[in-house]
């Protein structure tokens, strides 16, 4: 039945240099794996989805986490999961005609959150917007030099956590989601990086770590909470997540903090005479990208 | 039961011999798509350590190239049922001996999707987490999530009509009714279903006002229904000029009836959507600007676009004319037709959605080397594996492979 030809060996033997030369060719082209540093462990790669762990396996999941730190920035971290207040929900009020553009906030909220430095991530852009004008596109997010400058007022605009969130509509992993003190977070060992969320977002408030995190050891906050500012890994979507590792321990967002002129107000919406539900009931406020529907926890005021 | 799979393995294992045959320009054609196959892979390997930064992607345009390209080619893969209603529900027998070719295609580009959409994720290593029942399902809340169902639900289908019909032509059997019509039927809802889902994927994002119009579905299967079968039309002069399966001229002729009516509604849809846009110059009319004529002095997608109006309109004027009932101007128009409708849907649809950002920002995707390079690596593949498919699959019908013989 073989073909013993002359004919049938050569043509065998041109089949085996090809198969040969294929797999050479395949070794050749897998070779840059070789410099791979940020390979999941199998404890990473089987790890539960968040809503799925139990009290033990948290636990485990933040000691793996504290000894990774430990490992890579030299400070164990005080790493814990701070959990919703009950009958908290936060909301956040932003006072347009005092924000003078200074950037602290942006700065303040990179220091507090680990964000990656180089490339830096930052989850609040600060729009300058000529007065007279409501439209982003002829605002300035580049905007440079001293300011507030004559003929602009500024606006700055972080995750606003949606009532009604595209984002977490949109992630077919349930890897984002809202917490029932209003706030949206992701769990960054469940995220694959799809990034539909990111398309999904109304104010550009998401970020994707497009290469492994950049972050030097002197800048790391050793403060820190599982669901929001503990060192991300490569390919996962962040956000603001109204730094919930301070405000569910009773402080304040550390944007909030930082900010000069007392822009920033933030508060329990549920509770009627905390400052951020009197901003709301007594100043004129508005939400922005109303027409989009997404019910935003983050407003704009002004006094008159 | 053992001999039925021990038969059904004999049956593969011949079929699969058939790919070791072939002349030279066989070989070569595989050689050249393995070797791009490769430097898709090299590349790929790079992208997965390094991260997607070896992309040009960035926060603001964070789709490229590969979601472009993945929305192309769902649109391919849907256009299988543009044969299979001829001759499955009206029983029209013309396309009768080309129908396995077209679901063959469906298979391969379905294999190519999936491949896009795993390189355009950050964790790949987490693809388990989208697998239902295994992982965490956003079902039926995520489109992505219906995205997923039905491409894996359309390649199973499609993968048992094509491998129960060549197994029983290789048994010289009378395929049972009943163990393939109700996957056909399914298979028409189903390819409909597979190309309306990706465009629902765009359609339902509020925040993006470019992709947010009703009109999208209907795009994207007037496209889709021009450039699949359109693409047959170019693989069927191939197979014929090179296999000793029978393809007649009516066949093609068949094709470019569909060609042309889908060239024309694709044209008529993309003209309402333009309209729509420009005359009511409302604020999301900034989208449309940036990608036709450019927006503040950034004009990235300008060239892009203009290129694929100028084919499709080259495309639809020798679609309408008789001289396309030759074969050449009409393969020139097909090809045509295909790459204007690759840039249009994929660099002209998937890409300016991002640009202006939400916040009014402009920052434009410049596609790297490396991503490139994945993309060839990917077509390459698909390409090898259609090739594959066909070798395997035509030596059945023709007869040359039966049970009996060796």
């Amino acid at each position: 039945m073989e073909d013993q030809s002359e004919e049938g060996i050569s043509r065998r033997a041109f089949l085996g240099v090809m198969a040969v030369s294929a797999a050479g060719a395949t070794a050749a082209a897998l070779a840059p794996l070789k410099d791979i540093v940020d390979l999941p462990t199998l404890e990473e790669f089987l790890q539960k989805h968040y809503k799925e762990l139990t009290p033990a396996d948290k636990e485990a999941i933040l000691e793996r986490i504290r000894k990774e730190v430990k490992a890579k920035y030299g400070v164990t971290p005080n790493l814990t999961d701070p959990q919703p207040l009950p009958g908290v929900e936060f909301g956040y009020a932003l006072n347009i005609g005092r924000c003078v553009g200074c950037r602290k906030c942006v700065y303040a909220c990179v220091k507090e959150n680990n964000q990656s430095r180089d490339p830096q991530i930052q989850y609040i852009r600060v729009l300058q917007m000529r007065k007279g004008s409501i439209d982003v596109e002829t605002s300035s997010q580049q905007y440079e030099g001293e300011v507030p400058k004559d003929g602009f007022y500024y606006m700055p605009v972080q995750c606003h956590q949606c009532r009604k969130a595209p984002c977490v509509k949109a992630c077919p992993v349930k890897a984002t989601w809202q917490e029932p003190d209003g706030v949206i977070v992701v769990d960054y060992n469940w995220c694959i990086g799809c990034r539909y969320c990111m398309a999904a977002c109304p104010y550009d408030a998401r970020r994707f770590n497009f290469t492994l995190p950049n972050l030097p050891k002197e800048d790391l906050n050793p403060d820190m909470g599982y669901l929001s500012n503990r060192p991300r890994p490569k390919g996962v979507v962040e956000k603001c997540h109204f730094c919930l590792h301070r405000t569910r321990n009773g402080r304040y967002p550390a944007c909030v903090e930082v900010c000069p002129t007392g822009a920033r107000k933030f508060g329990n919406l549920l509770d009627p005479e905390s400052e951020i539900s009197l901003i709301l009931k007594n100043k004129r406020v508005y939400v922005l990208k109303e027409e989009v529907g997404t019910l935003p926890r983050f407003y704009y005021y002004f006094d008159l | 039961m053992t001999k039925i799979i021990t038969d059904y393995l004999v049956f593969v294992r011949r079929c699969s011999l058939r790919t070791l045959e072939g002349d030279w320009r066989y070989f070569l054609w595989m050689t050249v798509l393995t070797a791009g196959a490769l430097l898709g892979l090299n590349a790929y390997c790079k992208q997965f350590v390094a991260g997607l930064a070896t992309t040009g992607m960035s926060d603001a345009v964070s789709w490229g190239l590969y979601i472009a390209n993945f929305t192309f080619l769902v649109g391919m893969a849907a256009a299988a049922v543009m044969l299979v209603i001829p001759v499955y529900i009206y029983h029209d027998e013309t396309l009768h001996d080309v129908v396995i070719l077209g679901e063959l295609l469906a298979i391969a580009v379905i294999v190519m999707c999936l491949l896009f959409v795993t390189v355009d994720l950050g964790r790949p290593d987490r693809f388990w987490h989208i697998i239902p029942f295994v992982g965490k399902f956003n079902w039926p809340i995520s489109m992505l999530s219906w995205d997923v169902v039905v491409l894996n639900g359309y390649l199973a289908i499609n993968a048992h009509i094509c491998g129960y019909l060549v197994y029983m032509v290789y048994q010289g059997r009378k395929p049972s009714p009943a163990l393939y019509m109700p996957f056909v039927f399914l298979s028409i809802f189903w390819a409909i279903s597979i190309h309306t889902v990706t465009a629902f994927l765009y359609v339902g994002l509020g925040g993006r006002p470019f992709w947010n119009s009703a009109i999208v579905a209907p795009r994207f299967l007037a496209s889709a229904f021009t450039a699949g079968p359109g693409f047959l039309i170019l693989t069927l002069q191939l197979v014929r000029k090179f296999t000793a399966y029978k393809i007649s001229d009516k066949a093609i002729m068949m094709l470019r009836n569909i060609v042309q009516v889908s060239m024309v509604i694709n044209v008529f849809l993309l003209f309402c959507e333009l309209f729509k846009e420009f005359y009511t110059d409302s604020a999301h009319v900034a989208s449309a600007k940036y990608l036709f004529f450019g927006l503040h002095g950034h004009y990235g997608l300008v060239p892009w676009i203009w290129t694929a109006m100028a084919l499709d309109a080259a495309a639809l004027v020798l679609l309408l004319l008789p001289v396309s009932r030759n074969l050449k101007p009409l393969s020139l128009a097909c090809g045509l037709a295909i790459v204007g409708i690759w840039i249009e849907k994929g660099m002209g649809m998937v890409i300016p959605a991002f640009i202006p950002t939400p916040l009014g920002a402009i920052v434009e995707y410049f596609p790297t080397a490396n991503e490139w390079l994945v993309c060839l690596g990917i077509w390459s593949f698909g390409l090898l594996l259609y090739t594959l498919f066909l070798k395997m699959t035509i030596p059945v019908l023709t007869g040359a492979i039966r049970p009996t013989a060796d």
